[in-house]
């Protein structure tokens, strides 16, 4: 079962950057042991929230990639659960949208190469009747 | 509601060239129609004596082959959302149904992330 999740969550924006860390490296720690597999880490930083989230009206954005099965999403969010700092988390899962766009992007690409083709033998061709033109006149 | 306001609207385009003439019954006879033009986005109706050409309506994501509607890109999600914070309907936008589909959940999903509003605007 090879899954790929992101997990995004939102901690209260007093919090400071040692102490951010800290949580994401706990956080990080807990993903290989529940079997799963940590691929990206991006800290979003600060962003004004849409709305009002236990009284905070901001909040520091983090995104996690996760690949693994379900008990490796079960144990992170209960872990962001009783994390006090946390005040709103988001799984998605993202491999089935990925393997959809990988698709369109292929599509598109090779389009793409079948357009360009014909383009350049028609550029061949005109050159060489250009070259004669001279010659005739 | 469509069909009493499409009634007079139809009725009134064939009159529309013999009231060339005389412009004094003109306003009388927009009113209808204009109302009814007004109240809803429609195709590219041609509407007779005003010269007015409603633009077709387009997706945006199949002219611009935007294939990724991610809830991370508010901004682009917020094009899609009214002052009051809904969902905008598709017959205002043009979007088709199966980007509707993929903007509306990535709109709910950015709401609940708070990168969007559930009501209102975005404080």
């Amino acid at each position: 079962m090879n899954r790929t999740y992101e997990l995004m969550f939102i901690v209260r924006p007093d919090m400071t950057d040692e102490d951010l860390d800290k949580l994401i490296s706990t956080l990080q720690s807990a993903v290989p042991s529940a079997g799963g597999n940590l691929v990206k880490i991006e800290k979003m930083g600060k962003r004004r929230l849409a709305y009002t989230v236990r009284r905070f009206h901001d909040g520091i954005y983090v995104l996690l990639v996760v690949e693994g099965g379900g008990p490796v999403i079960h144990e992170l969010e209960r872990r962001l659960r009783v994390t006090e700092p946390v005040i709103k988390f988001l799984t998605v899962r993202i491999d089935e949208e990925q393997k959809r766009l990988d698709k369109i992007k292929k599509i598109r690409d090779a389009r793409k190469k079948v357009s360009a083709q014909p383009a350049a033998a028609g550029g061949e061709g005109a050159a060489t009747p250009a070259a004669e033109a001279p010659a005739t006149a | 509601m469509a069909d009493e306001t499409k009634a007079p609207e139809q009725s009134a385009a064939p009159e529309r060239p013999r009231s060339e003439g005389p412009r004094s019954d003109r306003p009388g006879g927009d009113r209808p129609r204009f109302g009814g033009g007004g109240r809803g986005p429609g195709g590219p109706r041609e509407s007779g004596g005003r010269k007015f050409f409603r633009r077709k309506k387009v997706c945006k994501f199949c002219v611009e082959k935007i294939e990724d509607i991610n809830y991370k890109d508010y901004r682009l999600l917020g094009q899609f959302v009214a002052e009051s914070g809904k969902i905008v309907p598709r017959r205002l936008t043009g979007v088709c149904a199966p980007h509707q589909h993929r903007l509306s959940s990535a709109i709910k999903q950015a709401r609940n992330i708070a990168l969007l509003p559930f009501a209102g605007r975005a404080s």
